[in-house]
Order: C-alpha cells, then sequence, then structure tokens
C-alpha cells in the first residue's frame, strides 16, 4: 500500500516536470511570441529563490530579517560588474570611467553569480554580529536600515568608478534561454531544502520554536543563528544576480525596501515555513499582477463605458485579493505544510466527502 | 568518598535590590540524588540558572568536576549596591553559556515546560542530539554523515522506547498529555548525554499515581544512565523517598541540609513551611 503510493508520487512528480519541460520547451520553440509568459516565470523563478532564502531565515529559525533587497544589490552589483563584456564596457562607464584593476576583470555568468553571493554572505557575516543579537520587530528594522545603507554605499560618489553611480549599470549579457534561469534558481531551492531537512535545520527549528530551550540542548544560538543569516544572504545575492542578468540593466532604485516588501508578501502568503508555499506564492504574486492587467484596459459594455476600468484600477483589485487570500487562510497557502500529491488528493476527497477525518493539509 | 560531580560557593544573585539567593553553597557527589527544596520563591530556579549558565552570579562560584564554570564578583554598578552577606573574594569572571555547560555533561529541564511545541515527538528528542554530532553544515547538508545521523536517529528511538513514548513518536509534542510532556523533556535531556540531570519540579501537576511513577522513573533512569541528579521538587512525599540528601532554601537562604529523616526533623524546615507560632 505505502510502496504504491510512493512509486505513484513519483510516476506524478515525474509527469509533473515532464509538463513543466515540455511547456517551457514550446515558449522557447518561439521566444518572441510568449515573451511576456517568458519574463513573467523568470521573475517568478528568481523571486521564489529569494523568497525560499527568506523563509530560511524567517520561517525557520524564526529571524524577522527585512534586509533581502540590500543583499540583492550586493549579489546584482557583482554579478553585473563582472559579466559585462570588457569591449562594452568604456560605454557603460562613459561618464565617470572605470577602476583600472577592474577593466578587464571578467567571469562568466554562474561563477560571477556565485562570487555575488560570497560577497552578500560577507556583508551579512559582518552585519550579523551586531544585529543577530536583537529580536523580532529590533532585528527587523536593524537590517532594514542596514539594506539602506548597503543601497546607499552602491551609489555613493566614491563607488562610481565601480558601481557607476547613479547611472547604474546596462549592457548586462541576459540569459540565452528559459531553462537557465529555471534550473539555477531548481539548485538554489535544492540546496536549501537539503539544508532544512539536515541536523543543522533541525537545530534552526529548534531555535525558532524554543530559543532557551534550545541553547539548553547545547545548541550555540550566534553560531547557528550567523550560519542561518550567511547562508540565506548568500542565496539571496545569487538571486540578486539572477535578477541583474534577467533585467540586463540595473541601478540601485531597483533595490528598495519595496522590493523587500514584494519578497515579504511571497512568503507571508505562500506560508511562514514552507519552501513550496514561497515556490507557488511567487508564481501567484508575479502572475496575479499580470493576469489582472486587463483591468487597466478601458471597458465598455454595450455602448457604455465602466468607469472603474482604468489604468490603476488592477491595483485595488490585486490588494483586495491578497487581502482575502491572507484573511481566509490566516497561515498562508501552505501554513507550515509542504505540498505532498496526498494533500492535494486529500484536497478533493474533502470536497467531495466532506469527511473531517482527511489528515493531509493541502 | 565519591568524586564531587557540583560544586557550588557562596552563590548570591542579585536582581536589583532583591537578592535572590544568598550565599548558597552545596555540593553534589557522583551517584546521588540531591534535592534543593524551600517554599515558593525561595529562589531554587534562580539557583538552577545560575547553574546553568542562563543568569551570570552576582557573587560566587560554581564548579564541574573540579572545573570552575562560572564564577563572578560585584562589578560596576553593583559594587556599591551588593547586599549579600558573603564579602567579595571572587576576583575573576569565568561565564560559560548554556550551550557549553550542556556540552560538558549537564543537561536540564524546566519548570514550565518548554518542549520544541510544533515538532514532533522524535524530532524534539533527535534535536537535542545535534550538538553532539559532529557534522559541520556542508557535510550534514549534502548528507555526508549518514552513518552518524543513522546513529542518532537510532538513539532517539531507544531513548523514546526508554521512557515509553515510541508509540507517540510521529506526534506534535503540544499534542501530548501533560505527564508525557515531562518525560518527553526528560528524555530530551537524556539525549544530550549528560553525566548530571538538573530537574525543575518534575512533579509539578502530576497526580499522586503519576508522582508514583516519576520516583520509578527517576530512580531507573539514573541506573540506566550513570547519572547524578540534582532535583528541585514542591512534592515532599516524592523528595523524601527518592533523594539521598536535601538542601533546603528559604528567602534564598540555605536554613538546613541533611538526609531526609534529619530534615523532616529539622526546626528551621518546619517553622519555613508550616510558619512560626508567635508569642503573644
Amino acid at each position: 500500500m505505502k510502496k504504491t503510493t510512493k512509486t505513484r508520487d513519483l510516476i506524478l512528480s515525474l509527469l509533473l516536470a515532464a509538463a513543466v519541460c515540455a511547456l517551457l520547451g514550446w515558449y522557447q520553440a518561439d521566444t518572441s511570441a510568449h515573451s511576456y509568459a517568458i519574463s513573467i516565470i523568470e521573475r517568478s523563478a528568481i523571486y521564489a529563490v529569494v523568497a525560499v532564502a527568506m523563509n530560511l531565515l524567517n520561517g525557520f529559525t524564526g529571524l524577522f530579517s527585512l534586509g533581502q533587497a540590500g543583499f540583492m544589490a550586493i549579489g546584482a552589483y557583482v554579478t553585473a560588474v563582472l559579466t559585462i563584456p570588457v569591449e562594452v564596457r568604456p560605454s557603460v562607464y562613459y561618464m565617470n570611467g572605470i577602476e583600472d584593476w577592474l577593466a578587464n576583470l571578467s567571469l562568466p555568468m554562474i561563477p560571477a553569480m556565485v562570487v555575488g553571493g560570497l560577497f552578500a554572505a560577507a556583508a551579512a557575516a559582518l552585519i550579523g554580529i551586531p544585529v543577530l543579537r536583537l529580536k523580532s520587530d529590533y532585528l527587523a528594522i536593524a537590517t532594514l536600515g542596514f539594506s539602506e545603507i548597503i543601497r546607499a554605499l552602491l551609489a555613493a560618489p566614491m563607488m562610481d568608478r565601480i558601481t557607476n553611480g547613479s547611472y547604474g549599470l546596462n549592457n548586462i549579457p541576459g540569459f540565452s534561454n528559459i531553462f537557465q534561469p529555471i534550473l539555477i534558481a531548481a539548485v538554489c531551492i535544492a540546496l536549501m531544502v537539503l539544508l532544512i531537512n539536515s541536523s543543522y535545520g533541525r537545530a534552526f527549528k529548534a531555535i525558532r520554536e524554543d530559543d532557551v530551550a534550545a541553547e539548553a540542548m547545547g545548541i550555540n544560538l550566534f553560531r547557528h543563528k550567523e550560519l542561518s543569516f550567511v547562508i540565506s544572504s548568500f542565496f539571496t545575492g545569487v538571486a540578486g544576480g539572477m535578477l541583474a542578468v534577467f533585467m540586463r540593466s540595473i541601478d540601485t532604485k531597483t533595490f528598495q525596501v519595496t522590493l523587500t516588501y514584494n519578497i515579504l508578501l511571497i512568503v507571508v502568503l505562500g506560508g511562514i515555513g514552507s519552501v513550496t508555499g514561497s515556490i507557488i506564492g511567487s508564481l501567484l504574486i508575479n502572475g496575479g499582477q499580470e493576469w489582472l492587467r486587463f483591468l487597466d484596459e478601458p471597458l465598455t459594455v454595450a455602448g457604455v463605458n465602466i468607469p472603474l476600468f482604468r489604468p490603476g484600477f488592477r491595483m485595488v483589485i490585486y490588494s483586495l485579493l491578497l487581502m482575502v487570500v491572507v484573511l481566509f487562510w490566516r497561515r498562508g497557502i501552505m501554513g507550515t505544510s509542504e505540498f505532498t500529491w496526498n494533500g492535494l488528493f486529500g484536497l478533493f476527497k474533502r470536497k467531495k466527502k466532506k469527511k473531517p477525518q482527511t489528515g493531509g493539509e493541502a | 568518598m565519591a568524586e564531587n560531580v557540583l560544586h557550588v560557593e557562596h552563590v548570591t544573585m542579585q536582581f536589583g535590590g532583591v537578592v535572590a539567593v544568598n550565599d548558597l553553597s552545596l555540593d553534589v557527589n557522583e551517584g546521588e540524588i540531591v534535592a534543593l527544596i524551600g517554599p515558593n520563591g525561595a529562589g531554587k530556579t534562580t539557583a538552577f540558572n545560575v547553574i546553568t549558565g542562563v543568569y551570570a552570579p552576582t557573587n560566587g562560584l560554581v564548579s564541574f568536576r573540579g572545573k570552575p564554570m562560572v564564577e563572578n564578583y560585584p562589578r560596576g554598578k553593583m559594587k556599591k549596591q551588593y547586599l549579600g552577606e558573603y564579602p567579595v573574594k571572587y576576583n575573576q569572571v569565568i561565564s560559560k553559556t548554556p550551550d557549553q555547560i550542556t556540552g560538558l555533561g549537564i543537561a536540564r529541564t524546566f519548570q514550565n515546560i518548554r518542549l520544541f511545541k510544533n515538532l514532533t515527538v522524535f524530532d524534539n528528542v533527535l534535536i537535542a542530539r545535534h550538538a553532539r554530532s559532529k557534522a559541520n553544515v556542508f557535510s550534514a547538508a549534502f548528507r555526508l554523515n549518514h552513518r552518524e545521523e543513522q546513529e542518532n536517529r537510532k538513539k532517539t528511538m531507544e531513548l523514546l522506547k526508554m521512557v515509553g513514548l515510541d508509540k507517540e513518536k510521529d506526534e506534535i509534542s503540544s499534542s501530548l498529555p501533560y505527564g508525557k510532556q515531562r518525560r518527553l523533556e526528560i528524555a530530551r535531556a537524556l539525549a544530550t548525554e549528560p553525566s548530571l540531570l538538573l530537574l525543575d519540579e518534575p512533579a509539578a501537576g502530576m497526580n499522586p499515581q503519576e508522582t508514583d511513577e516519576l520516583s520509578a522513573f527517576i530512580r531507573q533512569i539514573k541506573k540506566d544512565f550513570n547519572l547524578t541528579v540534582f532535583v528541585i521538587e514542591h512534592h515532599m512525599d516524592l523528595i523524601m523517598e527518592i533523594s539521598d540528601r536535601i538542601y533546603v532554601l528559604d528567602f534564598g537562604k540555605l536554613i538546613a541540609q541533611g538526609t531526609p529523616e534529619e530534615i523532616q526533623n529539622d526546626p528551621n524546615v518546619i517553622s519555613a513551611y508550616l510558619g512560626v507560632q508567635e508569642d503573644e
């Protein structure tokens, strides 16, 4: 019985993966016709990485940090600086010129993203020493502040010859196909899931549940919090690099606090403490904003122009929908549980038979 | 003479102007069950928190197997405010953190149960094995510590069987009945491989039958794990039955010590617990 459900789940998972691959392949076959859908999917993949990284910190370790935009900025700038082709650099840095040591320093895309992640992790390690002594709201405010400091530093005139200051960086080579960002995102998320399910992940959960008891069980609080903060920031940095490659031109305005709030929205909507929730949340948030775009168009029913349908109406409905979701699913769509096929089938069964005992929560 | 395990020397713990523990000295020797009793607010849990590194004492020394692990003297603002009876003698500051103290082999339970509420019974115990595991974050994430992990899971299962919670292993720990939560907390403490177990009111909220079971249980684990046990308790029946020696604390001060018989007949203890007849 157990074995048959296992094989069934495996087959279903493979089918799902195949379907996703087929869909992506279909989009890839004619990129110009599907450029809109492709950009939504790529952005969702990038946001999903940041959301899972934020979840590792907020949902699993219980550290409410709002520094995501700052760490993404570090990763994005490092990746951008390293991947802009050497020959176009003079035209990118036409105002201020470029530092000599940097002029010929370049890396392929993926190593550049890893280096970006490492820079973000190093910044997190330094920031973490003073900041991780704080708890809950205070930690959130402190990390928010640091994220703004990072942004200000990147835009500072002293950094002009590296970051190109307020002019931003452009001519960043983009992804060569749609599979690239999806694959990078999948690897990042898989690594974080491996960590969450390891004994370190359990220690993180223990700190979330009760830090006094965790410490009494021999878990070094500072070391584990710092570890979680650094790892989360590493993947946030990598995702920042992905965002730079995706957008092909960045400046510091890309990484304002709003970006962090968007990620937080994804995490809360998907369920704090659920990896699959974050992925689903990312798809819904990024897709939702676009799917509702018809609300911005003027609508004429039987010759009468409905006055509400005008640019901006989309965001009103979108916000209302978010409020409804949060009201009805208090703990997000997935709560703290993960997606399982059993849970999905349980959802249908419950609806059909109204059987209250069905254990699996979808 | 058995080896000294825990040595508490002239410990004073002062919060602002309140002296919660005043000049407390006690010893726990290898293989003993020693109890610390006293009326509510006598400073028992504070004493435990000093021993396990949660609070740094205002003055005094705690050592484990001959090695000092907590030491302090009134410094800074406390220099003027110090109200303890013991004159200042210590001159260095040693403050091991709770996780380091657990690493030395001291495990504790809490008066108000502190389980990892939303995790399963099994995970609660398994987490306590983490501190003893040697895997670093990479070997753990990539499952290179497979053998160790397997070993930890086996030991966790054995512990759960021993405390009789193996059937509930997949239940969320906060859904367990009270008595079982207490047992789980003890199992979790044992998973850190302690040689000294500190129990903070293990019988609180238990009925007489559960209390009887608990005293048998404490004796059993003491034998099976080669433990020394230091227990805080209100429940006189339990204390008189299991402990080898008893210390009595009242208003932060030690008022008596001795075997259960001696304590039962000590006039100071009787007056502390029952109140003194006032002469008119």
